[in-house]
């Protein structure tokens, strides 16, 4: 079995555009959720959403290329571009080598939607025009980038709701280590147009409270009322520990453990059991001791419901006394699709600098959050090993483990 | 619609949303090869013809056309 190392870290988000960016955010606690008027038009419960710019592609990729992507493509584009100068892998590296791409995604509403409303302005497909098939299948990401990239790995997408970018990169860590691909590009990537959102809002999932959007996410506070959506792009560069070291890579943390589980319930509800499997399996894969654990990146979203069951969980496996534990979804909304990459991102950004980003706005803990060691400011801290939870409906767990590098 | 105005559109269009040169597009110079147009980028042209002179073609339209020209007197054939 091969040992797998992360070498490479890209992210744009509500946080910021790059690492630099979304290391200082983490840091200050700086919540990137806004108001949008538009939602409210529409007819959505909450208007809150994370502050997401689409990025202007024009002098980065050819017009062949621009057409087929979808914004979320477009933010994982930006995101894989900064991994890649990270790992300090070339194109020509690239272009000698299998590298292959994982991609969380799991909707295209924007663009599927579009094309229905052309079609049925129009009553002509062609006239739908050529890019938005490959904007509206769900593969869109990978089918982009491994254009784009010249990628010549294994090459497909992971849909598994907000669990789908911690699932692309456990996916890949397991083709690594078991010797089936040397490189491989993970991520997870989110759209964020009001179509993507309308449904999820509609069941009331959303927080309500607007007044101050930067105080609406508050995972584990006694009074959230719900999870603010957002979205982006983030990436990690997996190699095979032989493969780094070979390219002279600065090599950023190993991943040590992927877990995985299905709770067979409900579909939108989450079980404590389900998380507690998965976790378990994470730690005996990587041969980890609870009492080794730092820092606790757990899903949280701000949902009454999902928040206790994961307290709860956390604290099954962790005990009292337990490691600190912070929702960085408090600052970010829920990144759903993107969220397992992006939460090991800046799992990754608060190992290399040395702190623990905080859980902002939990002010007052619930029953079972008061059992949990959650910081409200951000904490220093030398962090070796770091656990970083998502879960998603249909009731899909994936915890990661990452650990310092050490020969 | 004379067809200076014609050639004035279409140039737009072709600079706007195929990101062509002004000094590529000459009168008498092999469209596809100065676009490089793929099967793909035929049906964007219907869009914008559609979009733009309001007539529905087909791709299978484009193999009769070879230079800029060409593609000038097909519109004008359709809107003059």
């Amino acid at each position: 079995m091969n040992r797998v190392v992360i070498t490479g870290k890209g992210v744009y988000s509500c946080l910021g555009k790059n690492v630099v960016e979304v290391t200082e955010a983490l840091k200050a606690g700086r919540s990137g959720i806004i108001y949008d008027p538009i939602r409210k038009e529409m007819g959505f419960r909450s208007a809150l959403v994370g502050n997401v710019e689409i990025p202007d592609l024009k002098k980065e990729v050819g017009r062949k290329d621009r057409k087929a992507m979808p914004e979320q493509a477009m933010y994982a584009f930006v995101s894989t571009k900064e991994a890649l100068t990270n790992a300090g892998m070339s194109q020509d590296f690239i272009d000698q080598n299998e590298v292959g791409i994982l991609f969380g995604n799991d909707s295209t509403a924007g663009a599927v939607i579009e094309g229905v409303d052309l079609l049925r302005a129009k009553k002509d497909t062609t006239l739908i025009g050529s890019g938005n098939i490959f904007q509206s299948m769900n593969s869109t990401v990978t089918m982009n980038l491994s254009t784009i990239f010249r990628l010549k790995g294994v090459n497909f997408t992971i849909s598994a709701a907000c669990a789908s970018g911690s699932h692309s990169i456990g996916m890949g860590y397991l083709l690594i280590k078991m010797g089936l691909q040397k490189q491989v590009i993970c991520g997870g990537a989110q759209e964020i147009n009001p179509y993507a959102f309308g449904s999820f809002d509609g069941i009331g999932t959303f927080s309500t409270q607007e007044d101050e959007p930067s105080k609406a996410s508050k995972p584990f506070d006694k009074n959230r009322d719900g999870l603010v959506p957002s979205g982006g792009g983030a990436t990690v560069i997996l190699e095979s520990l032989e493969s780094a070291q070979a390219r002279g890579a600065n090599i950023l943390a190993e991943i040590v453990g992927y877990g995985f589980s299905s709770n067979g319930e409900h579909i939108s509800n989450p079980t404590k059991d389900g998380q507690v499997r998965a976790l378990k399996m994470a730690l005996e894969m990587g041969g980890v001791k609870p009492s080794e654990v730092d820092y606790v990146n757990a899903h949280a979203t701000s949902t009454p419901v999902g928040d206790g069951f994961e307290a709860q969980a956390i604290h099954q496996v962790f005990g009292d006394n337990g490691p600190l534990v912070s929702s960085t979804k408090s600052m970010t909304g829920h990144e759903c699709w993107m969220a397992g990459s992006s939460e090991l991102v800046y799992c990754l950004l608060m190992m290399e600098n040395g702190f623990v980003a905080p859980n902002i706005n939990f002010n007052e803990p619930d029953e079972h959050s008061a059992k949990l060691n959650i910081p409200n400011k951000a904490v220093d801290k030398e962090l070796n090993t770091i656990v970083s939870n998502s879960f998603g409906f249909g009731g899909t767990n994936s915890t990661l483990i990452i650990r310092k590098f050490a020969q | 619609m004379d067809k200076a105005q014609i050639i004035e559109k279409v140039n737009e269009f072709l600079m706007e949303e195929f990101e062509a040169d002004a000094a590529d597009i000459v009168a008498d110079a092999d469209m596809h090869e100065a676009l490089d147009l793929d099967s793909l980028d035929y049906v964007d042209l219907v869009v914008l013809i559609d979009e733009n002179f309001g007539f529905k073609t087909t791709s299978e339209d484009f193999q009769t056309i070879t230079t800029f020209d060409d593609f000038y007197n097909f519109i004008a054939s359709k809107v003059g």
